[in-house]
């Protein structure tokens, strides 16, 4: 409630909701940017990389200090789940599956930072807005799964080529004969354009719906009493130890969609 | 839910990432694993090896053993029968010595009796003459009855 203090809930949550967007003028046109969601995505990438790449130029075959074992953990964590999945050449889906991984966990990670401290800080500095979670932005969800859907495509022409990919299209599941073809691609390409939808809002669903519930209960915190002040205590800390359990689950399911969607764009029918 | 470019700049940051991640993390974390993977196979079968060749190594060194108390028990008992044999040998030796000072002492014996039988021979021959002379009250030419004193004597 840093911000606006006499607002009452409806506007101190939608306030939390607005994107601090780029260029002002144009607000809410297409050659928007958000400032905040990029600026968070790329801090936390860069962390990922920076980190992962300083343990990965230091790797030894020996003994592993900590840092080493805990990155070499993640890295065999994530290639037993493609290696389950997938039984080709994992050199790029290991660590295509990995980077999903580890920056959906840091962005969503960012949801258990208290709802108010990044707005809070930002406004010091003079920016109004500011969305700590990159993945309760919609844009960025669609980032990733429309980056998935692309993978998709490629690796479909690459697997099966452009003609053995049509023939798939058209013939696949119900058959050859020329009256179902049209059926079938029907089903192909719903099948096809659900997978970076359904990928895309599962994550932004539940960050987005994880962040409101932050956001109401920190509510509570300017409800003037201290009963409801206590209860906002209890249901924030509650709320935050569940949500340490739903953003791991949703980095894991985004990981393992990405691996089975592209692992099934190499499969033959 | 208004998309905007912030969907392109982040799809490009996402793909610079797995870019990255291809190129600079996965591929040097996976080939250190994959060496402490084989380092690990490698100790874990030289591991095995050495118990192996230790258990091997525990079956010869029984046999030496066995082997070596063996020669211990043959090598006692040529000793002993070593000993033995020279036990044998410095008795027969010593009863073949018994026997020759045996036989040098019953000479020695033999001797002295006959010496001593010549001496009394002499004696008697000496009393007998001195006796006669008595009885006979006159002196006896010793030389005119050598003859008959000594086969006197002999008759003793």
């Amino acid at each position: 409630m840093a911000s606006e203090p006499q607002g009452g809930l409806t506007e101190y949550i939608q306030h939390h909701l607005t994107f601090l967007s780029s260029p002002h003028v144009s607000k809410n046109g297409f050659w928007t940017l958000h400032v905040d969601s990029i600026t968070v995505s790329l801090v936390l990438g860069a962390m990922f990389s920076l980190w992962f790449w300083m343990k990965a130029r230091k790797a030894t075959a020996g003994v592993p200090g900590r840092g080493q074992a805990f990155v070499e953990l993640v890295l065999e964590f994530v290639d037993g789940q493609v290696k389950d999945v997938f039984h080709g050449d994992r050199r790029v889906l290991g660590p295509l599956a990995l980077t999903v991984f580890i920056w959906v966990f840091l962005m969503n990670a960012m949801d258990l930072l208290p709802v108010d401290l990044l707005p809070w800080i930002t406004e010091k500095f003079g920016v109004g807005h500011f969305r700590a979670v990159p993945t309760a932005d919609i844009n960025m969800t669609f980032a990733m799964s429309l980056t998935v859907f692309v993978l998709i495509i490629f690796y479909s022409f690459k697997a099966k080529g452009f003609g053995g990919y049509m023939h798939e299209m058209f013939t696949a599941p119900f058959g050859k004969h020329p009256a179902l073809w049209i059926p079938n691609f029907a089903l192909n390409l719903v099948e096809l354009l659900s997978k970076p939808v359904s990928l895309a809002m599962r994550l932004f669903g539940n960050m987005y719906a994880g962040e409101l519930v932050f956001m109401l209960i920190a509510g509570l915190f300017s409800a003037g009493s201290w009963w409801l002040y206590g209860m906002g205590i209890i249901g924030y800390t509650v709320w935050g130890l569940f949500h340490i359990l739903i953003i791991s689950i949703q980095a894991f399911i985004f990981m393992v969609l990405t691996i089975v969607y592209i692992s099934m764009a190499h499969d033959h029918h | 839910m208004n998309f905007n470019a912030t969907l392109i700049g982040e799809m490009l940051s996402f793909a610079i990432l797995i870019w990255f991640c291809v190129h600079f993390i996965w591929p040097h974390l996976n080939k250190a694993i994959e060496e402490r993977q084989i380092k690990i196979a490698d100790g874990l079968s030289a591991a095995e090896r050495a118990h192996a060749e230790l258990k091997s190594a525990d079956v010869k060194v029984a046999a030496e053993i066995k082997l070596a108390r063996q020669q211990a028990t043959e090598i006692i008992d040529k000793a002993q029968q070593q000993a033995n044999q020279i036990i044998d040998k410095a008795r027969a030796e010593a009863v073949v010595e018994i026997n020759r000072l045996k036989a040098v002492a019953q000479d020695d014996i033999a001797n002295m009796a006959q010496r001593a039988r010549d001496q009394l021979r002499e004696h008697v021959g000496a009393l007998a003459v001195q006796g006669a002379s008595k009885i006979v009250q006159r002196e006896i030419d010793p030389a005119a009855h050598k003859a008959l004193l000594d086969q006197l004597a002999a008759e003793i």
